[in-house]
């Protein structure tokens, strides 16, 4: 169907409404994404608050379209995207904060700045446990397989977006892959070093050194490893209940970043603390 | 008119109208996306006053969680304005004297002779490499730690005893402790069964059976 059809029963104007509110945070959050040290739209001091800002409005698009559509099935699917969302953004954020805790600043070209040195320098080793949670979180949080309980069209035919067609349903479809490649490029700097190089001698090789330096390309092969294994999961796992979603939040994740954090917070008082930032 | 001032004036309008559609709006859900615009648009408001944590924080908690759940909550209601509009001419020669009090005393205050607004000079403009975030946390964290660290602990005991007062155990649902799941072995769920073959026998006796009518 390419026409956008709007349901007799549905609130027109929420209708409209909720694709664009899907799709409007998933792209305002790049005006902070650097892709280089000076290669950023706009390098502000609070860049990594704004990011958790703007991504956690994403969560309006799917309760919006879910509720205007008038339809159980799109109801529903609205109703467990709000518990779910909302549930792995506290892992999400509390992950971040171990980052912030390692880089000393919000601003997201120090805290690429503060991995220099090697991939052994990458957040990702200090932090692993909250590199796992952050990674798994924002597969929660974009709503994909296996955490796509949302649209599960096993149960509720396709949940929030059953009733749309046209350009609005494929705004819907946009808005997800933009989230994908948004919190894949937010894995990337929080947590494998940006556009650094993974080996920082490959510079020095005559010919091709150039293009193996710090740079664009190497952000561009970690944002594509990354958004590779979001396809990866999807195709390797089946879906998950929607308890055991809930309980992997609350009682697995939030417990893991917290004392996570708490050893940081102490590692940080000892000598090792440059192993730490 | 400079920009600043037009950005002040097109977001105080768009808060005034948000907030006065939060209280008129028919339906709950709209009046509580309303009361989402409100907030964004405030956000923006403190955002001109170089209060970007504040500003951030107000999008983060408010519009990202608090609303998420109450609406959560309130599509989920069937809640019949009519009925709770009832009492409402009843209450108001109560109402209208308590609001305009109020009025009179806000003016009393911000248009008084102490607290007037050009009592106040505009703060100054800080650095460009000020941090907001920073001297905030600097400040909860050093000279106002105690207090600060009260209001955590309020807000956990708030927390627990919400989750204890409404926690209760139902015996009927069939909960699985996913660690025994996960413990599951093959050879507790599966018994393979070796038996000789046996002979064709049924056909036969079907036959039989059809012949015999």
């Amino acid at each position: 169907m390419k026409e956008i059809i709007i349901p007799s029963g549905a609130s027109k104007g929420l209708f409209i409404l909720g694709p664009i509110l899907a799709i409007a945070p998933a792209l305002a959050a790049w005006a902070v994404i650097p892709f280089t040290e000076k290669w950023v739209l706009a390098d502000i001091n609070a860049g990594l608050l704004y990011v958790m800002a703007i991504t956690s409005m994403g969560v309006y698009g799917v309760i919006v379209a879910g509720w205007a559509s008038n339809s159980k099935y799109a109801f529903l699917g609205a109703m467990r995207s709000a518990a779910q969302i909302v549930s792995y953004e506290i892992a999400m954020g509390f992950a971040l904060v171990g980052v912030l805790m390692a880089a000393q600043s919000l601003n997201l070209v120090d805290i690429v700045e503060g991995q220099a040195g090697g991939f052994w320098h990458w957040y990702f080793l200090p932090l692993f446990p909250l590199f796992l949670v952050y990674l798994i979180s924002g597969v929660a949080e974009t709503n994909r397989a296996p955490f796509d309980v949302a649209e599960g069209e096993s149960e509720i035919v396709a949940g929030f977006h059953v009733e749309y067609s046209g350009m609005a349903f494929a705004v819907f479809f946009l808005a997800e892959y933009a989230n994908m490649i948004l919190i894949a490029a937010l894995t990337t700097l929080m947590f494998l070093g940006g556009w650094l190089s993974p080996f920082p001698f490959l510079a020095r090789i005559p010919l091709v050194g150039w293009l193996l330096q710090d740079g664009f390309i190497w952000w561009a092969a970690k944002v594509a490893f990354v958004l590779f294994l979001f396809l990866w999961f999807r195709a390797t796992f089946p879906r998950y209940r929607y308890d055991q979603i809930m309980r992997l939040g609350w009682k697995v994740f939030i417990p893991i970043t917290i004392v996570w954090i708490v050893v940081v917070g102490g590692m940080m008082q000892t000598p090792f603390k440059h192993w730490f930032h | 008119m400079t920009f600043d001032q037009f950005i002040f004036y097109f977001f105080s309008a768009i808060l005034l109208f948000a907030g006065l559609r939060v209280i008129t709006a028919r339906n709950p859900v709209h009046a509580a996306l309303y009361l989402v615009l409100a907030f964004f648009t405030a956000a923006g408001l403190w955002m001109t006053l170089e209060a970007e944590f504040l500003a951030i924080t107000l999008v983060l908690v408010y519009v990202g969680a608090v609303m998420v759940l109450f609406l959560f909550v309130v599509m989920m209601l069937d809640i019949n304005l009519d009925k709770l509009k009832e009492g409402f001419w009843d209450y108001l020669p109560l109402a209208l004297p308590v609001a305009i009090l109020l009025m009179l005393e806000m003016a009393v205050v911000l248009g008084g002779r102490f607290f007037g607004l050009d009592k106040y000079s505009a703060p100054v403009a800080k650095a460009a490499d000020y941090s907001n975030t920073k001297e905030l946390g600097r400040l909860l964290y050093t000279e106002y730690v105690y207090a600060f660290e009260l209001a955590a602990v309020i807000l956990l005991v708030a927390i627990v005893a919400a989750i204890a007062l409404t926690m209760r155990k139902r015996k009927d649902t069939k909960y699985i402790d996913p660690a025994q799941q996960v413990a599951v072995k093959r050879a507790d769920r599966v018994r393979l069964v070796k038996m000789p073959a046996e002979q064709g026998s049924g056909i036969r006796d079907q036959e039989s059976g059809g012949s015999a009518k």
